[in-house]
């Protein structure tokens, strides 16, 4: 019984995220019958890890007391850099063989990810050595590469991905929907890093107590030159999926992931003033929001209206999140 | 003279010289009186947003739920009008800067109350705020054909200088930021707000009320976002109920570029004149620059950052000193 109780007291918060998924769920199950079609929770398996990723992108930059307002702008760059690549660098040839298909994905998949990694890599040192604040840094460096793919494409999307490009967004392994197994090992990967590693065992405390990390001798500038190259390396592979399963790239979607990505790490029991935040919370939180959000889409809401009920849940979570800290 | 180049009004003052010399001698049309005119004319509802982002950001906060405010004071304002068939101009701008007013109250409620990041809480309230007037009241925009005449005559409003014409709302703006900047300045509410910026936990140990502070900041910048909302609709004749989106980046940049500091404790009225200025003019001069409009974005990017630089630069000598 004392288990238990320790149990309930360390878990606190995930265990509060299992019960509000299950309340979303059992809710939505009553309200629509449609809502317990395999349809519908195969359709968000494919485009539930999409804003998963960039939730953990988002967390891992609040772990540090930091935020990443630019994961969106990182993402649209991302792919629409793949796709300047397939179009333009390398494109598709009439007697193309399948290693030639294979080097094409590759690279592309490389390009997207390097993209990922400079831009994490240019707000980092923004933040960590010029010292400009995450928020204007980020806020800053988002509409920088947001421009970028304007520029790049002019305006409407870009079009034209190979095959194999749709498959990582669209196809399955074994059954499984391809997206839901990156989002898997990459969260298991993370996971393991945060509790696991000296770097995430750091990055932990940096955002609990900066000084306090100075004096233990942690080199914070470079964790936090880390934690925004990991986050912008997530948010280009939330990019590639999302270009592949739209088999598009536009500068301008997927902006309304901004907020949610916010609303699931601070749902997930992320501190947005740092020092705590897991993988397994930020997982149940978007889990619990896309059947939300799927829910009222069944229930014909307007999506003016989810818009409404994602910021009201945000403004929500912080409340509870409020009058817990005050109990204790 | 070191003292002077110390305040940073000064030095953004140069750098704006600097800059309109240099566009001017690319292409001399930048300096028709028409031209400049229509700049100062895109001045006015950014510098009226930028005043409440000014005040927020002195206190140590940040807000981007504004245009969401402003899109939704206007909206509101003008269907009430076009619904009740009402003419006129000084109750509706009332209407709309108390609508700004109250939703700027529910964001200092929610800071204040559940002691979190004004970012979080704003962007929360900016999707509630949008999404509700979208999804119940509509998505449909009010015509020039529909729109109250009143508010029309009231946006043409201009003077004659030099054979062009000047708008007058460029008037009804600097007297705002006049308003704003002896708030600050001489109010004892006003320096509150530069001390609460500075160290929270220090100003109400002074014996400031902290809480009233925080309430005046962000009723402040939500009353100025509705005042602007419709200011924009009576002089671009139309109501956009999904007018604003992203604008938030522009009036930040422009505060920021106004050397006031997200750290907060630092800003003036002035740097942010200087700064929006600034802003609409490299904005609207790409063209001019024969730069195509796509580089916009990323010449506003480039500006937050190298401003942001400039100025965290600046406040860590001050700190070292």
């Amino acid at each position: 019984m004392q288990k238990i109780t320790s149990f309930a007291k360390t878990h606190e918060t995930i265990i509060q995220l299992v019960i509000i998924t299950l309340i979303v769920f059992l809710a939505m199950s009553w309200a629509s019958p449609r809502f317990l079609r395999y349809y519908n929770f195969e359709s968000l398996a494919f485009i539930a890890p999409e804003l998963g990723i960039i939730s953990i992108a988002m967390m891992i930059a609040m772990l540090t007391g930091g935020i990443d307002l630019s994961v969106v702008g990182i993402a649209n760059l991302s792919g629409i850099l793949a796709g300047v690549f397939f179009l333009k660098v390398m494109p598709a040839t009439p007697d193309a063989s399948l290693a030639y298909a294979a080097i094409r994905l590759t690279l592309a998949v490389l390009i997207a990810m390097s993209t990922g990694l400079l831009a994490g890599t240019l707000n980092g040192l923004l933040i960590s050595r010029l010292k400009i604040t995450p928020i204007l840094a980020t806020l800053g460096t988002g509409q920088l590469f947001t421009g970028f793919a304007v520029v790049l494409t002019g305006g409407p999307a870009i079009v034209g991905f190979p095959p194999g490009w749709g498959f990582i967004g669209n196809g399955k392994l074994l059954g499984v929907p391809l997206p839901l197994l990156i989002f898997i090992v990459v969260a298991l990967l993370i996971a393991f890093m945060l509790s696991r590693t000296s770097f995430g065992v750091k990055l932990m405390l940096i955002g609990t107590n900066p000084k306090a990390a100075v004096f233990a001798g942690l080199r914070n500038a470079r964790m936090i030159l880390f934690s925004y190259m990991l986050s912008g390396v997530l948010a280009s592979m939330a990019g590639i999926l999302l270009s592949g399963r739209t088999n598009a790239a536009k500068s301008d979607y997927g902006t309304s992931y901004l907020l949610q990505a916010v609303l699931v790490a601070v749902l997930g029991g992320t501190n947005p003033a740092g020092g705590r935040g897991s993988v397994l919370g930020v997982t149940i939180a978007v889990t619990a929001l896309m059947l939300l959000s799927s829910g009222f889409q069944i229930l014909r809401f307007s999506n003016h209206l989810i818009d409404f009920i994602w910021g009201a849940f945000l403004i929500a979570v912080i409340a509870l999140n409020a009058y817990r800290a005050r109990g204790r | 003279m070191k003292r002077l180049l110390a305040r940073s009004e000064v030095v953004i003052a140069l750098i704006l010289i600097l800059a309109m010399i240099i566009i001017g001698l690319i292409n001399p049309a930048f300096w028709n009186l028409e031209n400049l005119f229509s700049l100062l004319r895109q001045n006015v509802v950014i510098g009226i947003m930028a005043l409440g982002v000014l005040t927020v950001m002195i206190s140590g906060g940040i807000d981007v739920s504004f245009p969401a405010f402003a899109v939704a004071a206007m909206y509101l304002t003008v269907r009430a009008m076009v619904g009740l068939g009402y003419e006129g101009v000084i109750l509706p701008f009332i209407a709309a800067t108390l609508i700004g007013l109250l939703l700027g109250l529910m964001n200092a409620f929610f800071i204040r109350t559940f002691k979190m990041i004004p970012l979080i809480v704003t962007l929360g309230t900016a999707s509630i705020v949008r999404g509700l007037l979208n999804g119940v009241v509509g998505t449909s925009i009010v015509n020039i054909d529909r729109m109250p005449q009143s508010l029309i005559a009231f946006g043409r409003t201009v003077i004659n200088l030099g054979g062009a014409s000047l708008t007058v709302m460029l008037f009804i703006y600097l007297a705002l930021a006049i308003l704003v900047h002896l708030f600050l300045t001489r109010t004892m509410l006003g320096r509150s707000i530069y001390a609460y910026g500075g160290d929270p936990e220090s100003a109400s140990r002074v014996g400031f009320d902290t809480r009233k502070t925080i309430f005046v900041v962000y009723a402040l910048a939500g009353a100025l976002a509705g005042f602007a909302g419709l200011l924009h609709s009576s002089m671009s004749w139309l109501a956009n109920p999904r007018d604003f989106i992203g604008l938030e980046l522009d009036v930040i940049a422009a505060v920021v570029l106004g050397g006031a500091s997200i750290f907060g404790g630092r800003g003036s009225v002035i740097g942010t004149l200087l700064g929006v200025f600034m802003l609409v003019m490299v904005k609207n001069s790409l063209i001019i620059l024969g730069i195509e409009t796509t580089w916009q974005l990323v010449a506003v990017g480039l500006i937050i950052i190298v401003a942001t630089a400039l100025t965290a630069l600046r406040d860590r000598k001050k700190l070292g000193a």
